[in-house]
This record gives structure tokens, sequence and C-alpha cells, in this order.
């Protein structure tokens, strides 16, 4: 495999006194899409802040295009081309959805992804532009939250549980997007539930179990009934 | 007529009260950090200003220019460098530091200046009147009412069609979040506090030119300035206005009703205010 656009190595984090994540280690191959699983408390999200620098980790724990980055801010995350659509949306709701993808844009990288591609690709998005992001329902919120990552222009976007809480019909809406971004030359990593969903999109998988690496490799290599062993510890 | 009188002289020193409070409510609107020294850094302004007027011979609505700078530079580093470490989960040691903060200028204030009360000479505008009918109103307050209304109206347009506005309320909804999105929030919170500094500076000197001043007048401006903010509606720079305006009428009518009413009237309708609608006449966040 050439240089991963993101890796973890031996990624140690916790909260205070209460240590979430044990030595986690993961690559993310470039313009790959890597599905991380794991039953609810497993650490995914953990993970997530982690690499962002929302919790605390070592220099060298987490690299981006074989630089270390662990001593890198928050907020250095995005221009530098990491990009996070978090676990229950989370939109900023004092702010209309145009602003709220205005704010990442100004914050982010210029590139292909604007506010107007993001309204190309979210057609539903253009009409409530102005709208509260509070007043959208859940999966226009998600696809709120899926552009505000894109119009960053990042090389990486972490999907942290991109079909909690939708509707089936509407995940499936959701998921139709996928194509248009990976196409676009991002990579991601896509925590989802559905392990049957992932299997199929996913090039790589990670499974965590209380904080630790269970399962980690090519899709390919691994059979649903393993994944699912490996899912819930047994 | 006197109550006539006595209303429009409260609307206008709601002005004033809406300068001391349009600052406390866009620090607590950003970064929910109730700021006890507000009143005590009202004061420092009109000193600075003082001093500005006494070496420089600037008269002393140009001694903004000197003043509002400074306090602007002092509150991005009081708050990059003192404020912002102290900002979390837990809204108490903020206001611990604060408390702190408004004792030492209080101490210093006196070390400095005494307890001689101060004024700031502004020249004939101090007695200029205006005749509104049967009733004259100064200029003095019709230009501090104006500066508020400026104030609060530039303040709405820097909040919502400015990128920089954007990231103060991005900031205030989701501190993490708006991080991962690339806000530098201790970045954000410091202009924030520059700017609440800015209008501080302001309200220093037009507390200064209207009324005299010493280095104990601060905690009283604290508790106006509170009490419009209240009333207004946490996080309404409107409401704030509002709210400055309420106290200063039901004030002026309490002053007419007897001289000892005037400041317990306006404390009695606060109370009034937040037992009916606990969130105050605009409220924009809970």
């Amino acid at each position: 495999m050439s240089t991963p656009i993101l890796s973890v190595r031996g990624l140690n984090a916790g909260y205070g006194d209460f240590q979430a994540l044990f030595g986690i280690d993961l690559d993310l191959p470039e313009g790959g899409l890597l599905g991380l699983v794991g039953a609810n408390g497993a650490g995914k999200s953990t993970l997530f802040k982690a690499i962002l620098g929302l919790l605390p980790r070592g220099r060298d724990m987490v690299t981006f295009r074989g630089q270390p980055i662990g001593h890198l801010r928050t907020e250095a995350m995005l221009r530098l081309g990491i990009a996070l659509v978090p676990e229950g949306r989370r939109l900023f709701r004092s702010l209309s959805v145009e602003e709220n993808l205005k704010l990442a844009a100004e914050s982010g990288r210029r590139g292909e992804w604007t506010v107007t591609r993001v309204f190309d690709l979210f057609p539903a998005l253009r009409e409530k532009r102005h709208a509260a992001s509070t007043a959208l329902s859940g999966g226009q919120q998600q696809m709120v939250a899926i552009g505000r990552a894109l119009v960053s222009n990042p090389s990486v976007i972490l999907f942290d549980e991109i079909s909690l809480g939708l509707a089936p019909i509407i995940v499936n809406d959701v998921y139709a997007a996928m194509p248009a971004i990976l196409g676009s030359g991002i990579s991601a990593i896509v925590v989802e539930q559905d392990v049957e969903r992932i299997r199929r999109m996913a090039d790589r998988l990670v499974c965590l179990n209380e904080g630790r690496v269970v399962l980690s490799g090519p899709t390919g290599d691994f059979t649903k009934a393993q994944i699912t062993h490996a899912y819930f510890g047994e | 007529m006197a109550y006539v009188d006595a209303i429009t002289q409260g609307i206008l020193l709601g002005g004033l009260y809406a300068l001391f409070a349009a600052g406390l409510s866009l620090i607590f609107g950003v970064m929910r950090l109730v700021n006890i020294a507000h009143g005590d850094f009202i004061v420092l302004g009109a000193y600075i200003a003082l001093v500005t007027v006494q070496t420089t011979g600037l008269h002393p609505f140009l001694s903004l220019i000197v003043v509002v700078p400074l306090m602007a530079g002092l509150g991005y580093a009081i708050q990059r460098w003192l404020l912002n470490r102290t900002l979390g989960p837990n809204l108490l040691p903020p206001i611990l530091v604060t408390f702190g903060l408004a004792v030492v200028i209080e101490n210093s204030l006196l070390m400095l200046f005494s307890t001689d009360n101060r004024r700031l000479a502004v020249g004939a505008i101090e007695t200029a009147s205006l005749s509104l009918g049967p009733i004259s109103v100064g200029w003095l307050p019709v230009s501090t009412f104006l500066v508020a209304v400026a104030l609060i109206a530039g303040l709405e347009l820097l909040f919502y069609r400015t990128a920089m506005g954007r990231a103060f309320r991005a900031t205030s909804d989701d501190s993490e979040i708006a991080r991962a999105m690339g806000v530098n929030t201790r970045h954000v919170h410091s202009i924030a506090m520059a700017i609440s500094f800015s209008v501080i500076a302001i309200a220093g000197v037009l507390l200064a030119a209207r009324s005299n001043f010493d280095p104990f007048s601060g905690p009283a401006r604290l508790i106006f300035g509170f009490e419009a903010v209240i009333i207004g509606g946490l996080g309404s720079l409107w409401g704030t206005l509002a709210g400055g305006i309420v106290l200063g009428v039901a004030q002026a009518l309490g002053a007419q009703i007897s001289p000892q009413m005037q400041f317990l009237a306006g404390h009695l309708v606060f109370f009034l205010i937040l037992a009916v609608r606990p969130r105050g006449l605009f409220p924009r966040m809970d």
C-alpha cells in the first residue's frame, strides 16, 4: 500500500482519568473509504475527537501525508484538509443553512466544492438556504452537515454515525451523494452501524471493541460473521 | 406634564444604560461569561479619558481616539491570556476571576486617584438643551441615546451580516464544533472582548461627561447594565436598548414620586419583569 493519507499509530486517548482508547492503529489509503464499526461506547467518536485534537494525543500518534500532526490544534485541521461530519449533525442553530456552509467555506481551503455545488448535490437545500438549520428535517440537516464538510475542500472527511436517527429511505438519499464525494478525490472514514452497507462500500474495515482494534484489514478479507463476532466482542 | 418629562428623561437615560449593557450582553452571548468587573472597567475607561484629557489637552470626546484602542487592546489581552484559561463547562471560574479583577481595579484606582469625585468637563453641550414643545431635553443625553442606538445597530450588523459575526454565533452555539470547522475560538473570544471593551470605553467617557465618578462607581454601573440585559432578554442587542429604556423610565418615574424611590423603582421593575418573563422581553438565547 502506498503512503496512507491519514495514519493513526498507538493512539491512547480518554476523558480525564478515564482511558477510552488503547493503542489504536489504522491507515486510511489515499482516495479510499475506511469503514469504522463497533458497538456503542466502543470508542469510534472518541477516535475522531482524538484525530482532530479535541482530546489530547501525542505528536506522532496521528500523521497526515506522512507528517506528524498530533501537536496541531483542532482549528488547524480543517485548513490542513481534515473535515468532520459529527454525530447528531450538530449544526449551528443560530445560523441559517447558507451561513453554516459559508462559515466552513471561509475557514477551509479553496477548491472545487463551493456553496453552489453543495446545493447542486443536495437540491433540497437550495430552497431552504435562508431557513434556520433547526427548521430542517433530520435528512436535510445531515445534508447540511455533509455540505459543511465539503465546502472546506478537504482531503479527508470523518463521517460519524452518518445514518443515525434517519429513516432508511433518507439514508439511501444521503449515501447516494457518496460517489460524487469520493469521485472528487476525497478519502473518508465512515462510522456506520449498518455492517452490511459498510461492507459493500468500504475498501478497508476497522472494528473497535472497548477502545481496542479487534479487526482490521481489507473488507474482502472478512465474512459478515467475523465482523459480527468482532462487533459484539464474542 | 411632569410625568411626560420624566418619561422622556428616562428614555434618554436608558441610552446610557444600554451602553453599560451592550458590552455585557455581547460577552455573555458569545462565551457565556458574566464579567463581574464590567462596571469597574467602565470606570477605568473614564479615568483613562481623564488622564488623556489632562495630559494632552484633547477634548473629552476626542480622547476616545486614545481610550477606545487602549481599552480594546486591554480587553483582547485580558481575554487571550487570562480569561480564556478559565472558560469551560463550569461557569464559576471566570466569574471568580472577574470578581478578583474588580477588586484589583477599584483598589488600584483608589491608590492612584484617591476617593475624590471626578468629572469630565465637556463644555457647552453639558448645559445645552433642545425644546420639544412644553419639555426640554439636554443635548448630552440626546447624544448619548443616539450613540447607543448607532452602536447597537453597528453591533447587530457585525453579528448578522459579517463573517466575524458568523464566527461569534457559531462559537456561542457549539464551541467544539466551531473549532472543528476551523474557527480559532480563543481568538474569536478575544475579539469579542476587545469589541466589548470598545463599547465600555465609550460608555465610560459618556458616564464621566454626565456624572461624577470615583474608584467605587463601578458596581452600580454593573447592576444597571446587568438589569438592562436581563430585562431586554439574554443575547438580544436591541433588547438591551429596550431593557435600558425600561430601567431608565422606571427610575425617572420613581424619582418623580420621591427622590429616594429612583433606584428602588428600577430594581422593582427588574424583579417584576423577571417574575413575569424570566427570559426577558426579547430573548434570543436560552
